[in-house]
């Protein structure tokens, strides 16, 4: 049984169990496993070409996994794909759009292909169209639409039938600075209800939006966590930024040599402010700084602790996996430790 | 049943919003019209002629209009079906609306069959068309309704192997250009597979001759209605539908 077992409080909604896909001699997707629980929003990180997209179109049925299962709420993808499908909404990489069509027209149209009961249809379009804020352009032709409003009709066919998993293949990809706020603002207003299952590349977003993050890189599984666990797991040190005004060269002579101190090390030296960054063992090592700074009489001017950003952690993650002695990525149920 | 209507009512609309459908029928009207008239003109010159010298030769509606229109409507509807066919798999695999109807609850042979119906309707409307110009004439010189009807079916079955391939050619690749050019070079190889009867000999040549369009379009169009050649078509049309749906099972 998967070590994070543990935490998931509910049943999952959605179990991947040792799923690989290899197209020829090459391997796309390696044995990944994992589960999300009912309401979770999980986060699905790796490089261009990672494997994100296999893995996505594996759980949506699109493509048949080489070898292994999907299971969606306790209904096996492959016993009975149809009623898998029915639980799983879906926004691929390209929204499936037809441009020829109105917005209306479509979502009228995956209405049927979903199966929606017709005395139903009605009800389930207008409720998308307004989760996804497109009452403005219900009656307009898809093709002539800007792409922020293509990609809301996407995620309102993916919502459409009220999905208990909803897959969002780098729904914010392409968008500007805006769409992007307001596709997130979307996803978040839709969690909760759903479990989703969200990619991207962009890692701000998987912190921002999601509870759990899934690293992925050359089609394996290199960490299954929350983005909180995995800064606090890869820090075992506490590096903090110090600047004050005081020449760099004596600052850091100066500060070396206090207790608990590991490293220090000079950023940069402006009109008189010295950056360094310190390595420090504990929390009292950071309070000797402070207190060797003021006494030195140098202007404290800031004194914070560097937070590791999720690219540090997912730089260090995947070089980890590809080391060939890193024995974190040998066993993706527990990696890390 | 539901996503096989859906598919075909999505297919029609796609077909008469591009002006696809508009253009293959009106093309096909003035064609099949140019045939008809020509025909008929040549039926009316050959009537009064053969009558002024009195010999009255037993002048018939069907072998003299209706088998050459129904031939040359078989050609005709070689040049036009792959345009009707080349979109319709080849599109949705280069627009990624194929990801949609692959995980959607809607099983493959609806949209298959839907895609097939689809197309179906529009090759109806052309025939419709042709029996349209036929009736004209009716009223004057009556063609005999069995031996149109065979005709008509011929056509029709025809017709719908042309589109079952298609519909199989367009699912193999993601280039409409690509789908519509190696459909038409099929059509036209099964067009013409007949011709290896006159050199060759043997299983094989009777083999590649059964496979012809033309030999068993023949008996249709000479009102003879014959169970092999329609077992030809429908299993024509089977193996088309059924390997599109393969196809698609695989698609990746």
């Amino acid at each position: 049984m998967p070590y994070y077992w543990l935490f998931l409080k509910g049943t999952p909604l959605l179990d991947v169990n040792h799923i690989s896909k290899s197209y020829g001699p090459t391997l796309a997707v390696d044995d990944i496993t994992f589960q999300a629980r009912k309401g979770e929003v999980l986060g699905f990180l790796g490089p261009n070409g990672a494997g994100k997209t296999t893995t996505m179109r594996m759980i949506t049925g699109f493509l048949p996994p080489s070898r292994g299962a999907v299971t969606v709420d306790g209904i096996s993808m492959r016993q009975d794909p149809i009623a898998a499908k029915r639980r799983i909404g879906y926004l691929p990489e390209l929204p499936p759009l037809y441009p020829e069509f109105t917005v209306e027209g479509y979502l009228q149209l995956v209405a049927r292909l979903k199966k929606i009961p017709s005395a139903q249809r009605r009800a389930a379009v207008d409720r998308a169209l307004e989760r996804a804020a497109l009452g403005q352009v219900r009656k307009r032709i898809i093709g002539r639409l800007s792409k922020g409003y293509r990609q809301r009709v996407g995620i309102a066919q993916a919502i459409l039938n009220e999905p208990p998993l909803l897959i969002l293949d780098e729904p914010t990809a392409g968008l500007d600075p805006r769409q992007i706020l307001e596709t997130r603002q979307l996803v978040r207003g839709l969690a909760g209800e759903h479990t989703i299952i969200l990619s991207t590349h962009i890692l701000a977003e998987a912190a921002t939006t999601c509870e759990r993050v899934i690293i992925i890189n050359h089609g394996k599984l290199v960490a299954v966590d929350t983005p909180e666990n995995l800064t606090h797991r890869l820090r075992a040190t506490d590096t903090v930024h110090l600047e004050a005004r005081a020449p760099a060269a004596a600052a850091v002579a100066a500060l070396r040599g206090l207790p608990g101190v590991l490293r220090v090390e000079p950023l940069s030296e402006q009109a008189g402010l010295a950056r360094l960054e310190i390595e420090c063992q504990n929390l009292q090592a950071r309070e000797a700084l402070a207190r060797r700074v003021v006494e030195a009489g140098w202007g404290l001017a800031e004194l914070r602790p560097v937070e590791l950003s999720l690219e540090e952690i997912f730089l260090s993650l995947t070089a980890e996996a590809a080391a060939p002695s890193a024995d974190a990525a040998a066993a993706p149920e527990a990696p890390l430790q | 049943m539901t996503g096989l209507f859906a598919i075909m009512r999505k297919e029609w609309r796609s077909y008469f919003v591009t002006p696809a459908a508009y253009i293959v029928l009106a093309v096909f009207a003035v064609i099949a019209g140019f045939f008809f008239y020509s025909m008929l003109a040549f039926y009316v010159v050959s009537s009064l002629g053969g009558g002024s010298f009195g010999q009255a030769p037993q002048l018939d509606v069907h072998t003299m209009l209706l088998q050459p229109l129904f031939l040359n409507i078989g050609i005709t509807l070689l040049f036009l079906l792959p345009m009707l066919t080349m979109r319709l798999y080849a599109e949705e695999i280069r627009g990624g609306t194929l990801e949609l109807l692959k995980t959607t609850p809607v099983r493959r042979m609806e949209v298959v069959l839907g895609k097939f119906f689809a197309a179906l309707g529009i090759l109806l409307l052309m025939l419709l068309i042709v029996l349209g110009y036929v009736l004209l004439v009716a009223h004057f010189a009556h063609p005999g309704w069995k031996a149109l009807a065979i005709g008509f079916l011929g056509l029709l079955l025809l017709g719908s192997a042309f589109l079952a391939l298609g519909l199989f050619i367009s699912s193999l690749t993601r280039n409409q250009i690509v789908a519509g050019i190696v459909t038409f070079a099929v059509f036209l190889l099964l067009w013409v597979a007949d011709w290896v009867t006159a050199y060759a000999h043997g299983g094989v040549m009777h083999f590649i001759a059964y496979l012809s369009i033309t030999t068993h379009l023949n008996n249709f169009v000479d009102g003879v209605f014959d169970i092999k050649d329609v077992v030809y078509y429908l299993s024509l049309i089977f193996a088309g539908l059924f390997l599109t749906a393969r196809r698609m099972e695989l698609a990746e």
